[in-house]
Formats: C-alpha cells, sequence, structure tokens
C-alpha cells in the first residue's frame, strides 16, 4: 500500500494509504468523525487535499479502495472502466483534472464522452478539492437525458418526482396527494409511491392504481412504487403493471447486502422491467436512490469515507442505464449530515459526481427534525442544485411527507425556483399541462384558475 | 382591478381523505402566509422537543410513589449536541452510571426477569407526557405475575440500544425500554416501546419487538399495554424476541389493507379509459 505526505514549510503530513488521504481529505462531516477516519483538524484537512491534487488519476486504476477479490462493486467498476473514454485525461493529476473540468475543453460533448472512463473514485477525489461553485458549474455542463414515456434531462428543464405517500397506503389518501400534485404541475419525473408495507398485496394495489390513474388522465409519465427489488419483481411475475423498478443501492458489496441486494438480482430486475416493453419513448426502466452514510450505517464501509462510498454507488447505478437517479441527502440524519452546511455541500457533491459519471441526477432536499437545518437550508440547496441543473427534485404536499416522517421540497418550491430560474418541466408534461388547463399558456408557470376540465366531475362527486 | 393574492384551492373536498398538507392555496405560485406559519411552527414544535431536556428527578419522585425502586443513570452521550452526532455514545451508559448500576447488580445477585427502563431518546415530551400515564396501565398488569423484579432505570440522553447494557448488567431475561421517538411535524410527543429477549451489549435490532406511536392521539396507553403484555408473555414462553415473534404479536393491526378506493378513477369510467396505455 503506497503511502502519502506533504510538507508545508518545516511540517509534514503522512498519509498511511489511498484511502485514508481521501477520507482526510474530505470536506468535514458527522458521518467521518463518527467513523473516526476524519482530519483531526483543519489544517490536516487542506494539507491532505493538496496531497490529493498531486495524485495521478491513474493511481485509482491500479489501487483499489476495497480490494477486487473481496467486492463486487470493486470488480464492476474495474471491469467495465473504458480506456479509450478516460484517453484524454489519463495524463493529469487529481489537480489538474479540476482545473481541465473548469476549462473550456470540458463542455457537454467532451464530459459525456469521458463519463465512461471516470471510475467513482476519481469523481469524488476531484469533488474533494472543488469548492461549491466549482461543483455547481462543471455539474451545469453535464448533460444526461433519460426516456420512458417523457424525455426527462433536457437543457432548461427540470423535472419532479410526485410523491403521494400515505401512512396506511390507503389508495384515497394518496389520490388526493396526486391531485393536489398534478394541479400544481408535479410528476413529470415519476408519480412515485414509497409504500408503508412491502406485502405483494398492497404493491400490487397501489401499482395497478397508478397505472390506472395515469391511463385515466393521459398523462405523459411513469409510475413506481418503492419497495424492495424482490418484491417488484414478484408483483412482475404475478402481472403488475410496473413502469420503473426501484431499489435503494450503496457504494459497497457488502453495504447492498445489507440492503438485500446484489448486482446479480439488479440484473434479474431490470429483465423483468424491459420484458414489459411499457416504455413508449425511451427504455429506461431503473430507479435509483442512494445517500451518504448508508454503508456506514450498515457498517460496511471498509474505512472508506461516505461520499466516496456515495460515489461508488453510481457505478451500481450507471451499469442499469436508471431514467432516475437520486440521493436522499438529508434524509439520514445528524450522525452523517450535522447541519444545512453539510447537507448543503453533500447535496452539491452528489449531483456533480452522479453527472460527471452520467447519470440522470436528481435530489431528495431534505431534512429530519433532529438536524440543524430548517426550511431555509432547503431552500439554499433547491436554489443551487437547480443553478446546477438537478434533473428533478421530490415534491410532497406542504413538503411534509406523513409516511416517512421528515420534510422534503413541496409543489409550490418546485414553482419558485421554475419561476426564478425559467425552467420547465419535460416536455412532453408540459405540453399536457397546458392541454388539460393545469398552467395557463405562457413561458413562465401560472396555475389555472377553474378546475381543469378532466378534474371537474370526479371532483363534484367528491364534494 | 385589484386582484385577492391568495389564492385558494378549488379541491378541499380531498382534505377528508388525508392528513397531507393538501389545497394549501397559493399566492402567487408560492405558499400563503398562514400555511407557511402554520408549518414553521410545526417544525418549531418539534425541534423543541429533540432539545427539551428530561425533568428526570421529577419522573424519579413519580415512580418512587408508586412504590418501585428507581435509579437515575446516564448515557456517555454528556450532551445532546454530543449525543445527535454520536449514536455510539448514547449506546452506553457513562462510566459513573456503569458503577452505580454493577454495585447494584452485585448486591442482589442472581438473574432478574424484567428489567424496566426509560429513556429520553429524540424527545424527552414524549417521555413527560407519556412515560408516567403507560406505566399507571402496565404495572399492574405486571405486578399480577411478579415478573417486574428489578428496579426501574431512567436513562438521560439514552438510545434504544442502552437497555442492552442495562440488562446485561442487571442479568435481565427481558428488557423494556421506554424512548422518545424522533419528531414529526405532526407527533413532537410520540412514545416507543421496545423489547428485547436477553439483552447484550450489541444485539441486532432485529433482536427487538417495538410499539411505536403511544400518546394521547395515537395507540392508547392501554392498547400499548395489552401489547406489551402479549408480547412479553410470548417472548417468555418462546424464548425469543424480534422478528420471529412479531408476525403472531399483531393483536389489533394498524390497518395497511388498502380501506379507500383510488377516487382519482370513477368506476363507471374504467372501461372506455382502458383502451388507452400510452400509444
Amino acid at each position: 500500500m503506497t503511502a502519502y505526505a506533504h510538507s508545508i514549510g518545516s511540517k509534514t503530513y503522512r498519509f498511511g494509504s489511498l484511502k485514508e488521504l481521501m477520507a482526510k481529505a474530505s470536506p468535514a462531516r458527522s458521518g467521518d468523525f463518527l467513523a473516526g477516519i476524519a482530519a483531526s483538524d483543519d489544517t490536516e484537512r487542506v494539507a491532505a487535499q493538496m496531497a490529493l491534487a498531486e495524485v495521478p488519476l491513474k493511481t485509482f486504476l491500479n489501487e483499489a479502495l476495497v480490494a477486487y477479490e473481496q467486492d463486487e462493486v470493486t470488480r464492476l467498476i474495474i471491469d467495465e472502466h473504458d480506456a479509450v473514454a478516460f484517453a484524454p485525461v489519463a495524463h493529469l493529476t487529481v489537480g489538474d483534472f479540476r482545473n481541465w473540468l473548469l476549462s473550456d475543453a470540458a463542455d457537454g460533448a467532451s464530459l459525456t464522452a469521458l463519463a465512461p472512463g471516470l471510475t467513482p473514485e476519481m469523481a469524488a477525489a476531484v469533488s474533494k478539492i472543488m469548492r461549491n461553485q466549482d461543483l455547481i458549474l462543471v455539474a451545469r455542463k453535464c448533460r444526461v437525458v433519460t426516456r420512458f414515456r417523457n424525455t426527462i434531462g433536457l437543457e432548461g428543464r427540470l423535472s419532479t418526482r410526485l410523491q403521494p405517500n400515505d401512512p396506511t397506503d390507503d389508495p384515497a389518501g394518496i389520490a388526493a396527494s396526486i391531485v393536489d400534485g398534478l394541479m400544481y404541475g408535479s410528476g413529470d419525473a415519476v408519480i412515485g409511491i414509497n409504500p408503508a408495507s412491502d406485502s405483494i398485496a398492497s404493491v400490487m394495489t397501489l401499482v395497478q392504481m397508478l397505472d390506472a390513474s395515469i391511463a385515466h388522465y393521459r398523462i405523459p409519465t411513469q409510475s413506481c412504487v418503492l419497495c424492495h427489488v424482490t418484491t417488484t419483481i414478484e408483483a412482475i411475475n404475478r402481472g403488475a403493471p410496473v413502469d420503473l423498478v426501484f431499489q435503494s443501492i450503496a457504494g459497497t458489496e457488502a453495504a447492498n447486502a445489507g440492503f438485500g441486494i446484489s448486482l446479480r438480482v439488479l440484473d434479474e430486475a431490470r429483465d423483468a422491467a424491459l420484458s414489459l416493453k411499457r416504455g413508449t419513448v425511451g427504455d429506461n426502466v431503473m430507479y435509483f436512490e442512494t445517500g451518504q452514510g448508508s454503508a456506514l450505517s450498515a457498517n460496511a464501509h471498509h474505512g472508506i469515507d461516505q461520499q466516496t462510498c456515495e460515489a461508488r454507488a453510481y457505478a451500481v447505478a450507471r451499469k442499469y442505464r436508471p431514467l432516475l437517479v437520486n440521493t436522499v441527502v438529508g434524509f439520514i440524519g445528524p450522525e452523517y449530515l450535522y447541519d444545512g452546511k453539510q447537507i448543503i455541500r453533500a447535496g452539491l457533491e452528489d449531483h456533480f459526481c452522479g453527472k460527471l459519471l452520467g447519470l440522470p441526477m436528481g435530489c431528495d432536499v431534505c431534512y429530519t427534525n433532529h438536524a440543524e437545518a430548517d426550511q431555509n437550508d432547503m431552500d439554499v440547496l433547491l436554489t443551487v442544485l437547480a443553478v446546477a441543473g438537478v434533473t428533478y427534485i421530490m415534491g410532497v404536499p406542504g413538503a411534509d411527507d406523513i409516511m416517512l416522517n421528515y420534510q422534503t421540497t413541496s409543489f409550490h418550491d418546485a414553482l419558485y425556483v421554475r419561476k426564478v430560474l425559467g425552467l420547465k418541466p419535460a416536455p412532453e408534461f408540459e405540453a399536457w399541462l397546458h392541454s388539460v388547463g393545469i398552467f395557463e399558456p405562457g413561458d413562465t408557470p401560472r396555475l389555472a384558475k377553474r378546475l381543469p376540465q378532466p378534474f371537474q366531475r370526479v371532483l363534484a362527486k367528491l364534494s | 382591478m385589484p386582484m385577492e393574492p391568495v389564492t385558494a384551492d378549488l379541491w378541499q373536498q380531498l382534505r377528508q381523505y388525508s392528513r397531507a398538507r393538501i389545497a394549501l392555496g397559493h399566492a402567487g405560485t408560492s405558499l400563503p402566509t398562514r400555511p407557511h406559519l402554520e408549518f414553521q411552527f410545526a417544525h418549531a414544535r418539534a425541534r423543541d422537543a429533540v432539545h427539551h431536556r428530561l425533568d428526570a428527578q421529577n419522573l424519579h419522585m413519580a415512580i418512587a410513589q408508586r412504590g418501585h425502586e428507581v435509579m437515575l443513570l446516564h448515557s456517555a452521550a454528556k450532551d445532546r449536541h454530543i449525543y445527535l452526532q454520536r449514536p455510539d455514545l448514547g449506546r452506553r451508559l457513562d462510566d459513573a452510571s456503569r458503577q452505580v448500576l454493577d454495585a447494584r447488580a452485585a448486591a442482589r445477585q442472581g438473574e432478574c426477569e424484567l428489567a424496566f427502563m426509560i429513556a429520553d431518546g429524540l424527545s424527552a415530551i414524549a417521555i413527560q407526557e407519556n412515560a408516567l400515564p403507560f406505566l399507571d396501565a402496565m404495572l399492574p398488569r405486571l405486578a399480577g405475575e411478579g415478573w417486574l423484579d428489578a428496579p426501574i432505570v431512567v436513562v438521560e440522553q439514552g438510545r434504544v440500544a442502552v437497555g442492552d447494557e442495562v440488562g446485561q448488567v442487571l442479568r435481565a431475561r427481558l428488557v423494556v425500554i421506554l424512548i422518545g421517538e424522533r419528531p414529526g411535524l405532526s407527533a413532537p410527543d410520540s412514545m416507543g416501546i421496545y423489547l428485547t429477549y436477553q439483552p447484550a451489549i450489541g444485539a441486532a435490532d432485529a433482536s427487538r419487538n417495538c410499539i411505536s406511536n403511544v400518546r394521547r392521539d395515537g395507540l392508547s396507553y392501554e392498547l400499548a399495554a395489552h401489547k406489551l403484555f402479549y408480547l412479553i408473555s410470548e417472548a417468555r414462553r418462546r424464548k425469543l424476541t424480534g422478528v420471529a415473534l412479531k408476525d403472531e404479536a399483531e393483536v389489533a393491526p394498524q390497518c395497511l389493507t388498502a380501506p379507500g378506493r383510488n377516487i382519482l378513477v370513477e368506476t363507471g369510467d374504467q372501461a372506455d379509459l382502458a383502451a388507452y396505455r400510452h400509444g
């Protein structure tokens, strides 16, 4: 194992291994302190960043952070690395790579071509020496477009997942939140329910209800019930009309085992979803969620810092050409991301790394009540992510998810950020919003004063 | 002509189907002042619950008045700031507490049946509001069986797993811990109850049973006590807790069987629209 050192004046800082160097170079966050791998003070952290800037990118191909023999995620990263795509930056150090990313040589086309040549560790390493504005500027240059029943990720667009969760999986309660969301123009990324119960019967009911609703109102979007992947496979086997297969994923084989999954199970799930051929404009059928700290919480981090573990999850995600990937950045709690500052930084890192690796990266801009964070922090993260070109965000009624008991972005929040930055929904969905009469004609989102015709009759019956 | 700045939503009737914050209306496209400040209040209440300090002395007195021996202990997380960032410290006793408990265990010798514990967890308010009314529903049930043969232990800045250390030191066959759950916007005062058979430091979470949402407007004290008594009886009989016990202990299962219908789609409309499947 190579050791690293960096001298500033008379003081020499030593780092025993590449993963120690990565961990100590990571901007401060509670999860790395909890793991006992963070820099001991700010000067050691910057010294580590200086040492990391000198590391050639090629090093990451030769020095695996988790042994190749021990971890299928490492094998995936190494075996599927595209050396030809890597060639344009193969001679660079991490520090030079940052400069290159900021330069005009890195544009949409060159970044798209480069993505298969980058490993998650390279993306994580360069992110550690980037300021927030660097993460925004470079992510904004990346363009990742995916399709199922609409087109997600085009320039000038921001999509939303309509998240109509209900603590008892009651279809009436879920439908009420769906109407609320649709009337505010939410739901082009997906209408996706986190079920309270993972039971197959309950999941089947919800999948069928979403299918019927999307068909009834002819909404150009897709549905997903975010149960365990094995439950979705079973639902498909029983004939459920599944659009997207969901799974939470992490960056090590052991952490994925903690989620009850492996690459083999994900292969099987994607094949099952593809066999249904339900996409009309594309076949991106997978939806993944990630989040810093998941590997540590499963005691499966192998001494690797949480941001690098997170980036490794993106290697898993990109193998399956997903329609959507989002980090659930503030959900895990203050022992991993303590406050608004750490959550905002992590959100920008995750979005940058995901985009750089070629993923349709969204973000669940969120926090829990025991984190030192509030709505103002979420406003900042939402705004900077939208400037960075985030693919999609969540939408829940009034920012309050009554099933998962956390706060994420509301339908109103999405309209705020669309308004201030001139962002529109996916084009097919935008056309639907106008044709149904949810949005008034025009370029800025204005909500119609009258109840849209298709919803008039059904609502009248419920009065 | 001046326009009303706030537009009410035209689907108020949907509020009967959901507790979600739907039909809030809009000012421009933003949240109107009233729902905005209602949200801020709910969050402030939840934040206060997280940072509220448990009045352990008062709790001690109240339990002692009910004729039970009480011990006041503290976790290794010395304050809330550390507690929130170091879950590992909230799972262990501090040195002074450990010594006190060791001494108490040495004095009694032998095993005990059931150790009962109370910890603030993430909401001391949940404990202050619910612990005593719950004990009043629960303790008479236990007294009849003679199972509760250890002091009731109160731990400040404690997490669920601190019960493993306490149970291990007391050589308890079963440990019950009442703990404040993470406050939500709608309920900052929800208490959880965890039951662990043969508690030992490092026990897996899958080896516990949990009764959640115990509070005045949630699961009632009587029903929670009924459930816990059932779980304790079964755990003693089958010599285990956790996943294997869970399925059969659902005496009054929360409704997860989709009681409502999809109000978005009228029954009569299903056929004529079934043809439409996106191209």
